[in-house]
């Protein structure tokens, strides 16, 4: 007979607001005290980037896309139980990444600019949730900076569960509040304030004046507002589904200041797009079960803004688990988008439009990306370390038909 | 434009109409409730989300942040 057997469920959830079967009847229920605060589990992800290709926009479309990139984060998830038996998740992250672009240097037309650029990004989330009703509430804070870039966000985020909890709708209102440092390819630096200033890194941090100090670039809001909605069903007992749909409008400089543009008359001057985008993605994601070791990961999206593009986005991971801790994960990604209609290649734009672009994240191509993780999480845990109860390991190779291709290798420890 | 809206109508119809499906029990959510039946991304995944929507022009419906961060090398 199963410890649920020997006792209520009452009994259980109050004694035990952490689900520990390890109870013992006749207890006064009653006499529940808070659970303290414990941390409930710590996620670190790595990946290493790499990228190469023949469109930077930083040279109008032509020349190297060289990046490689080390990403790193970790998570911090924290947890206790509220006198109302409400039960709180403190989320803290922290993530550092460090890149190398080749087409940095072309900032500067002598090709001297600085390559390389650190972003640190450290995050807050706290969330209540009511298990009786089925509910929970957050705030969530976030800051990401940057040498060119500074952005600050925050969003509410709200949950709640369909009466025989076998659905649940969220939404989600978020704001970033960013600055974009206004770094100008070195052809373009006006004389009067420049002399020899050298301030001609994307992403790095030399800048230099005749005077010798730092130069003060000016910088240019850009903000972005989101509302996500979700509604998630569980269908039958090996199927469930979910509806996400986003509303995005964005505001202000949104154009990228060192990407030069080389008209069809040769000349060449910065990218200039406009200054509000809106953009609608519609995703649907449906996982199922099949037989005892197949677990089915399906995602598509349709996407659509105002600046022309359109695309459509599907993606299948097959995860079979060889056994109940230990599953092999391939997966296949297919990516299509029509062009914005601000962007032409080099030196086809013409010098009459209002706007223009020749970064290709806005032209039409369509990608793939293709790879494969696995998983282990032994009850005892990885490698025999109790703590580590997760490990993941995904490698995937990205290819575009415009040229760029990229390999990302990513590995995530989990620990409780 | 109409053509898109019917598509939103039809697909929150069908969502509405999913939620009499079923009522599972806890014993029979042995299968949903398995970790890698989330719908959600993998952990693993942040940093390829991340590369995608900076390479990309689309972006969103996919529980992953919508902003902040350039992206710009």
């Amino acid at each position: 007979m199963s410890a649920y057997a020997q006792t209520s469920k009452d009994s259980i959830i109050r004694l035990n607001p952490g689900f520990s079967l390890a109870s013992s009847t006749g207890q006064d229920t009653n006499a529940y005290r808070p659970r303290r605060l414990r941390v409930d589990e710590v996620n670190l992800v790595s990946s290493y980037y790499k990228q190469n290709g023949n469109h930077s926009a930083v040279t109008g479309g032509i020349g190297t896309e060289n990046v490689t990139d080390i990403a790193n984060g970790i998570d911090l998830k924290l947890v206790w139980l509220g006198n109302t038996l409400n039960k709180n998740t403190l989320s803290v992250g922290l993530g550092f990444d460090h890149h190398t672009s080749a087409s940095a240097a072309y900032v500067s037309q002598t090709g001297a600019s600085n390559t390389g650029g650190s972003r640190v990004y450290p995050s807050l989330d706290w969330t209540v949730e009511n298990t009786k009703k089925g509910t929970s509430f957050g705030v969530g804070s976030y800051y990401s900076g940057e040498y060119n870039y500074q952005s600050l966000g925050a969003d509410l985020h709200f949950s709640a569960k369909t009466a025989n909890r076998m659905g649940e709708f969220g939404v989600k209102l978020q704001g970033y509040f960013d600055h974009v440092k206004l770094i100008y390819p070195s052809e373009f630096i006006p004389t009067s304030t420049t002399t020899v200033t050298t301030v001609t890194t994307a992403s790095g941090n030399s800048s230099s004046s005749e005077s010798g100090g730092k130069a003060n670039i000016p910088s240019s809001p850009r903000n972005t507002y989101t509302a996500s909605f979700s509604y998630s069903q569980i269908v039958t007992s090996r199927l469930q589904i979910m509806f996400l749909a986003d509303v995005v409008t964005q505001h202000g400089f949104l154009s990228l200041p060192f990407h030069r543009v080389y008209f069809s008359n040769g000349k060449d001057t910065i990218e200039r797009l406009p200054s509000s985008r809106f953009k609608l993605p519609l995703g649907f994601r449906a996982n199922y079960f099949l037989g005892d070791n197949v677990i089915l990961r399906s995602y598509y999206r349709y996407y659509t803004d105002n600046w022309g593009s359109k695309s459509n986005t599907a993606n299948l991971e097959i995860a079979y688990k060889v056994t109940p801790f230990f599953s092999i994960s391939p997966f296949y990604r297919y990516y299509t988008q029509t062009a914005a209609k601000y962007f032409a290649p080099y030196e086809q734009n013409s010098p009459t439009q209002a706007y223009f672009t020749s970064n290709y994240e806005y032209a039409k191509f369509n990608s793939q990306f293709f790879g494969a993780g696995f998983r282990i999480a032994p009850p005892k845990g990885v490698l025999g370390w109790e703590n580590l109860h997760e490990l993941e390991l995904r490698y995937g190779h990205y290819k575009q038909n415009v040229g760029l291709v990229s390999d990302v290798v990513s590995v995530s420890l989990g620990f409780k | 434009m109409t053509h898109k809206l019917v598509k939103i109508a039809g697909c929150l119809l069908l969502a509405t109409s999913l939620t009499s499906c079923v009522h599972l029990k806890e014993y029979q959510k042995s299968r949903i409730n398995d970790s890698e039946m989330a719908l959600s991304n993998r952990k693993v995944e942040r940093n390829e989300l991340n590369f995608q929507s900076y390479r990309e022009a689309a972006s969103g419906a996919n529980a992953g942040k919508t902003g902040g961060g350039c992206g710009c090398n």
